[in-house]
């Protein structure tokens, strides 16, 4: 299970299946945020350089089981965690990330292995101080993807699965398992639901009132470069 | 034949019933004659008619590279050493040894996971998220784990390969000099594996005597676990 924060920060995190519109609104509140003249750290999943020369070699080799799949992720999500995500939040920071630990619970329980096990793992990760989950029907979500990305890749089809020969199948059937998990987490870790069908604008005028509650009352650490800005325009 | 153990939940989406073959694990800190023994034991394995498949930590097609490279750059902090030495110790359990053992084979796995275990909880891992990390571990047929102490192990890497960075824990810096470390850092791993010792069955043996008495008592356990679990 998730443990408290324990950290100055806050931690803002989106989640849903590809497709779902999350990254897009995320890049608009991170633009929105730094206007603010907040600190902003941004992390996206499975993007650690230490990990990445054996994730790519593991993921054009076709070597992944679903449980080095997800200890995989999870050693990506750990130093990430170890690196930035952790110290900034004790600096005071507003990080952002483009999925946590939930991507996890969700593929991987999608993949098979099990779901008290894979929770096991990020058991030093805190609960977020928003979990924001976009929710989409499958058709759109697939339609989004197929209509914008040349190839869907082997293992986000869940081609290792063997659910179908055929990837756009696969994908789809991939990508429902991994729906229902991620609808059974809503009351488990206490999810923000936004209707991923809406026009981008509705969605991020609803993100950022979102945020603002959170961030009401709460002083961060401030951005010295808008500062200082600041601080010239009164001086002249 | 006999019925398959996990410590935890194994691999739900791949059930095993039975294997055939037989785990035999030899645990212990650095440096204290696993790797001698390894040998002697496969040779004598073999002689008396069994296929034997030997293995070992960090060895594993998928991670070796990457985790050589971020040991060399000293990037590696704590929770993330952790979890790639689980990936790595997952592909070899998948990958090599459950084949090895639906095949039949005598599997003798230099370490298991009780290193990574001691080594984590030295690094200020918490002991039961470092447990159950496991829980897709399969239950050896025997553990055996091999016990030395701290003045044996110095003696034997004065005359051996010497005093290594990761052995001696320079990354948390037990002291200010790499001797000085080593002697703390395996002090404490002796004393995680002390602890597991009940907890998961081990079989202790001296290891601080010569080759060849410790090799008569493996041979000896692992006579015993034949007799008691007949093919």
């Amino acid at each position: 299970m998730l443990s408290t924060g324990n950290y100055k920060g806050k931690l803002i995190v989106v989640e849903g299946i590809d497709g779902s519109g999350k990254s897009t609104q995320i890049d608009l509140l991170h633009k929105w945020l730094l206007s603010k003249g907040h600190s902003v750290y941004f992390s996206e999943w499975n993007s650690s350089e230490l990990v990445k020369s054996t994730s790519r070699m593991a993921k054009e080799k076709k070597m992944f089981t679903p449980t080095t799949f997800s200890l995989m992720t999870a050693t990506d999500f750990a130093d990430r965690w170890e690196r930035y995500i952790f110290p900034l939040l004790k600096a005071g920071g507003i990080v952002l990330a483009d999925r946590y630990a939930f991507t996890a619970f969700a593929r991987d329980v999608a993949r098979g292995v099990d779901p008290a096990w894979v929770r096991s793992m990020y058991s030093f990760a805190p609960m977020p101080d928003l979990t924001l989950y976009f929710r989409v029907p499958l058709d759109v979500a697939v339609d989004r993807i197929l209509s914008s990305r040349a190839k869907i890749k082997y293992y986000e089809a869940g081609m290792d699965l063997g659910l179908s020969d055929n990837k756009v199948t696969s994908f789809r059937l991939f990508q429902q398992r991994v729906i229902d998990e991620y609808e059974k987490m809503v009351d488990e870790f206490g999810m923000t639901v936004i209707d991923g069908t809406e026009s981008v604008q509705k969605e991020q005028k609803l993100v950022r009132q979102l945020v603002t509650r959170i961030l009401r009352g709460w002083e961060g650490l401030p951005n010295p470069l808008v500062r200082s800005r600041r601080r010239s325009t009164v001086v002249a | 034949m006999h019925s398959v153990d996990f410590y935890g939940a194994g691999f739900p989406y791949n059930p095993i019933k039975e294997l055939e073959g037989k785990l035999i694990v030899l645990e212990g800190t650095d440096g204290v004659g696993r790797s001698t023994q390894i040998q002697l034991l496969r040779r004598w394995l073999e002689d008396e008619g069994y296929a034997v498949s030997d293995t070992g930590l960090h060895r594993s097609p998928l991670t070796q590279a990457g985790l050589e490279s971020a040991k060399n750059g000293h990037t590696l902090s704590p929770l993330t050493m952790s979890l790639f030495y689980a990936t790595d110790f997952a592909d070899r359990l998948e990958n090599q040894i459950i084949p090895a053992l639906k095949a039949g084979f005598v599997v003798l796995s230099d370490r298991y996971f009780f290193s990574i275990i001691a080594r984590d909880i030295v690094r200020g891992a918490d002991p039961d998220r470092a447990r159950s990390i496991y829980g897709f571990a399969l239950k050896p047929d025997l553990v055996i784990y091999m016990r030395s102490d701290v003045d044996s192990l110095v003696a034997r890497l004065v005359h051996g390969r010497g005093f290594d960075y990761w052995e001696s824990g320079m990354d948390i810096r037990c002291a200010d000099n790499i001797f000085d470390s080593f002697v703390i850092y395996q002090g404490k791993l002796i004393e995680q594996f002390d602890k597991m010792s009940d907890e998961f069955g081990f079989v202790t043996i001296d290891a601080t005597r010569s080759v060849q008495a410790v090799f008569g008592d493996l041979k000896a356990q692992i006579k015993n676990l034949f007799e008691r679990l007949p093919e």
